[in-house]
């Protein structure tokens, strides 16, 4: 694997975790009557605490000895620590929602401790991207203080001394677990939810952690591949030095490239047409994984306003736009021009480029116009965009250059702004303020992109079942992407929209049977007429008569 | 431009308000003296129980209002002065209406109990009775015990809020099983069952006698039929509720237990018009009661009217009966009539099918000699509201709607299924041999 390798700040994982700060602190701090801890939550906490003491005593570089022994106490303490927690929580009580005391809790309702977590993780992030040397990380040399400690595991399962993105990968793997085990407790009724959680729970174990690190181990020119983690989420998959790579591995390499480009292509395009985005970034991806198990107790957090719901449209769409931009100008600075070296040259790449965006745009437009709405144009704004650089980088660049910048510069701007900032520290720092899916929702290109699709073109939806929603909000509330689903339930319409990551908690929550997410004909699937069941049939004629 | 008034911002008022707001340009008030903003009354228990705010329980933004231009107005009408159109409020102003519309709701039952009206002593309907709940039982230190009296859904909804605080609950139900006058015996008993597993006292066929004050006018304690003296700190009355209209006596509004009104919700007097809990029809529509304290009805009462207000008069005709509750960590819905024993009518044969272990059931009501489907009781199990509607418009035989069941299921996904449960428990009961059909979107969605 790259770590330390690479000269630029590389944040080749983009999966982000917590420290293990957050996830004792939820503990510790849930206190507030009525709903204090009781005496083996109590315990529970000073477990963890513990096991997450032992690493930060580690950032005073402290010299503990056998740092594989350690390591493993504190990890198996934070891992007890959580489960103790969850069993004290949810074992003596029954099958059901336990959502009791979430808004009086400090933690969980941006009262003090969640502020102080929150700077807290922020914080974290900073150093993780930024100023990993003082997490112990060191260029030329032994690693000292957190990352020595985690030297020997990294060295078991690569051979390679360990990097901040290994202490990352190691903790964010160890949350995922502890605490999806957790919500598996919570949701222990609940078939979808269990499902889900395990499913998250192994593609981060043995996808973004153990296979990368063992494939680093057998072929060492492989670059660092988190199989499941696709571009554009993946966005710099298709740069110079991975394609290189790739292409040096030989088969393996080639068929890993392939497999990169048949993932956005084809094989997400067919899952999402069947099962809605869901099966990705609720059920696989890293970023939901997260939300979804150390994120679980703010998700009440997210804004469902119609404001934030206009800004996400804004941002994550321009995202999108600046991704697509960005990789091609970054495969185009490194294609030539002969087409006798090679059949792809910086022309007919643009060109293949501007095709598949038209063919995207045109299909929208002829056969979706209908549910494009006001929406058509802002996608109109965007493609036209898209082509207009390209057309620009056509004629207006030079070598190595887009337009007067260096493609470099482009890439090096994503990944600060969109990389670390978006994705870590404001999409995982901030969620005890903003909630779980804060870079999902507002920042994740991949996101939006599965989105587009779930919307025009997927079996997928939120069924409402008739009229028997009664306008109590438990479904927005606990919409961690913000969607305001009671709108939809309250007039009897389904929800299909491109946000939802199909997390299924709204029909969870939900006290009157009112919502399913469900896989059925597209005929139908949309049903904009407020059908409320109950009334009388000519009545609904003219209710819904406009 | 006709100014419509409309007493009341719940779900009658607000959902006929919203209706005018789309066919007309209508001035349009609404008063309330509850809240600023409508809100999910149903919702309440999530308050107290910290599942939400109270602003999560408001279905529609602060704007969505003056966006509409619907007039929010927050004031007490002390009376209606029919013969100048015009309402008086409590602060002395006056409000001249073209069009008045009764929709203020019920308030909680009180029966003359000795002690009913002292400190510690409330129902649970409003916005005002939640917030006297969250001073009455902050928590078990301020409320070591509570008695809640009456066993309907408030009542098994206030138990479930208090226990979410680890407050001792005794629950007294004057029936010998919970809500046996609405369920079927075997689904009364599961409830029974439910409410005990979760630590609620719950003592059947016990009716409150009176509540003991203490020195300072508190509720102390109360004393059943039973001889018994529990004390308590707070009582909750939850013996059901009754019209909101006291301030109508001596309006010249033809009342009854609510405001009187015919098919098209007009009351005997001339633009006055009345909807929701607080309205009574004469008669029973169909097997309905005259009063209909339900959040559906509500809703379509509002749904109707605004018709008529807008120049297409429609009667009130409500489709088949449907329902829904939760009574603790069971989830309830009722698709068409199924009586409990008490109501039974003498055409009506029961099917019923229990959960060997969980707490799930459903009891299936039919015709004796047609075997056409009445209706449907299901605990724990979610059904298809459309797919039951349908079925009962067609006048679907039992056997038709059990050979589709899985049709119905709206359980979330990968959950276990127990339709051939359920068929062969059917098919054992009544000697018959239906092979349950698997699951068809074409006929779900009714696609050709």
């Amino acid at each position: 694997m790259e770590k330390n390798t690479k000269p630029s700040l590389d944040t080749d994982r983009h999966s982000k975790t917590t420290t293990m700060s957050t996830l004792d602190k939820s503990m510790s701090l849930s206190g507030e009557p009525p709903k204090a801890l009781n005496t083996n939550q109590k315990i529970s906490v000073l477990i963890g605490m513990t096991g997450l003491g032992i690493l930060v005593l580690q950032l005073f570089n402290l010299q503990l000895g056998n740092s594989a022994l350690w390591l493993s106490i504190s990890l198996l303490l934070i891992f007890l620590g959580v489960f103790l927690f969850s069993q004290a929580a949810y074992a003596h009580k029954h099958e059901g929602i336990k959502n009791d005391g979430v808004w009086f809790k400090s933690i969980s309702s941006r009262g003090l401790m969640g502020w102080l977590t929150g700077i807290a993780l922020t914080g974290f992030y900073i150093v993780l991207y930024f100023y990993p040397e003082y997490l112990g990380l060191v260029q030329d040399g032994d690693n000292r203080g957190l990352i020595a400690l985690f030297d020997p595991l990294s060295r078991a399962l690569s051979g390679n001394p360990a990097s901040q993105w290994f202490v990352y990968g190691t903790l964010y793997t160890v949350g995922i677990l502890a605490f999806g085990i957790k919500f598996m407790w919570k949701y222990r009724h609940n078939g979808y939810q269990q499902l889900r959680t395990l499913s998250v729970m192994f593609f981060q174990t043995a996808f973004a952690f153990i296979i990368p690190e063992i494939m680093a181990r057998l072929n060492g020119d492989l670059p660092y591949y988190d199989l499941k983690n696709m571009w554009p989420l993946n966005y710099y998959n298709f740069e110079r030095y991975r394609i290189n790579g790739f292409i040096d591995a030989g088969d393996v390499g080639l068929a890993m490239l392939l497999f990169g480009i048949l993932s956005i292509f084809v094989i997400s395009p067919i899952l999402t047409y069947k099962f809605g985005k869901r099966w990705y970034c609720s059920w696989v991806c890293g970023c939901g994984a997260m939300a979804e198990t150390v994120g679980d107790p703010f998700r009440q957090l997210s804004d469902k306003s119609k404001f934030a719901w206009k800004v996400e449209r804004w941002v994550v769409h321009s995202v999108v736009v600046f991704v697509t931009l960005m990789t091609t100008a970054v495969i185009y600075s490194y294609l030539g021009n002969d087409t006798s070296k090679y059949w792809l040259t910086k022309t007919s790449f643009l060109i293949g480029v501007a095709v598949i965006l038209t063919a995207v745009f045109a299909w929208a437009m002829i056969f979706k116009r209908d549910q494009l709405q006001k929406d058509a144009q802002y996608g109109a704004l965007g493609y036209f965009t898209i082509i207009a650089v390209l057309l620009g980088m056509h004629f207006f660049s030079g070598e190595g250059n887009i337009f007067l910048f260096k493609s470099s510069t482009l890439r090096t701007t994503y990944s600060f702004l969109i990389g670390s900032i978006f994705s870590g520290v404001i999409g995982t720092g901030f969620y005890p303020i903003f909630g779980s899916r804060v870079w999902c929702r507002f920042g994740c290109p991949m996101a939006a992109i599965l989105g587009f699709q779930q919307r025009l073109f997927s079996k997928f939806r939120i069924t409402t079942n008739g009229g028997q929603c009664i306008s109590c909000g438990n479904c927005s509330t606990y919409c961690e992407m913000g969607i305001d689903v009671r709108a939809y339930a309250q007039k009897g319409e389904n929800i299909v929209r491109s946000s939802c990551v199909g997390c299924g908690i709204c029909s969870a929550v939900c006290p009157r049977g009112v919502l399913k997410l469900e896989n059925g004909p597209q005929e139908g699937r949309i049903n904009p007429t407020e059908v409320l069941l109950g009334n009388d049939v000519d009545l609904m004629e003219l209710v819904n008569r406009k | 431009m006709q100014h419509i008034v409309i007493i009341g911002n719940g779900i009658s008022g607000v959902t006929l308000a919203r209706h005018v707001r789309k066919l007309s340009d209508k001035k349009i008030t609404i008063i309330s003296s509850e809240s600023d903003y409508f809100f999910s009354r149903t919702a309440l228990m999530y308050v107290y129980m910290g599942h939400m705010k109270f602003e999560h329980t408001q279905p529609y933004e602060n704007n969505f209002w003056k966006k509409n231009r619907i007039e929010l107005l927050k004031g007490y009408v002390e009376k209606v002065l029919a013969d100048k159109k015009t309402v008086s409020l409590s602060n002395g102003s006056k409000i001249a209406y073209d069009a008045l519309v009764i929709a203020t709701g019920s308030k909680p039952n009180k029966f003359g109990w000795p002690g009913q009206d002292l400190e510690g002593v409330q129902g649970l309907y409003s916005k005002q009775d939640l917030e006297q709940l969250e001073k009455n039982a902050p928590n078990k230190n301020v409320c070591k015990r509570a008695v809640i009296v009456g066993g309907g859904l408030i009542g098994i909804e206030m138990a479930e809020m208090l226990r979410s605080r680890d407050i001792p609950v005794t629950f007294l139900v004057r029936e010998t099983s919970f809500w046996n006058g609405v369920l079927p015996n075997g689904e009364s008993e599961m409830i029974n069952e439910h409410i005990r597993e979760h630590h609620i006292d719950l003592r059947l066929d016990t009716n409150l006698e009176k509540i003991i004050s203490d020195e300072n006018g508190r509720a102390k304690a109360v004393v059943t039929d039973k001889g018994e003296t529990i004390a308590c700190d707070v009582v909750g009355l939850t013996a059901g509720v009754t019209p909101n209209i006291d301030f109508l006596k001596d309006s010249g509004i033809e009342l009854g237990k609510g405001v009187k009104v015919n098919r098209l919700l007009e009351t005997n007097i001339k633009d006055i018009y009345a909807i929701g809990d607080c309205a009574e029809q004469h008669e029973g529509i169909g097997l309905r009661r005259p009063i209909e304290a339900v959040w559906y009805t509500g809703r379509m009462m509002g749904e109707t009217l605004a018709q008529t207000l807008c120049g297409n008069p429609t009667e009130y005709n409500p489709g088949h009966w449907f329902n829904s509750a939760k009574f603790l960590d069971i989830e309830y819905q009722t698709y068409g009539w199924v009586f409990s024993e008490r109501n039974k009518k003498e055409y009506e044969e029961h099917f019923h099918w229990r959960h060997p272990k969980e707490k799930i059931c459903i009891t299936m009501a039919f015709h004796k000699e047609s075997h056409a489907f009445l209706g449907i009781n299901n605990f724990g199990i979610r059904l298809r509201h459309e797919l039951f509607d349908r079925w009962l418009n067609e006048k679907r035989p039992v056997e038709y709607v059990l050979e589709h069941l899985k049709d119905a299921n709206f359980d979330p996904e990968l959950y276990a299924t127990y339709e051939d449960a359920i068929v062969s428990k059917f098919n054992a009961d009544f000697g018959q041999n239906i092979q349950p059909k698997n699951k068809s979107w074409k006929r779900i969605l009714n696609l050709h």
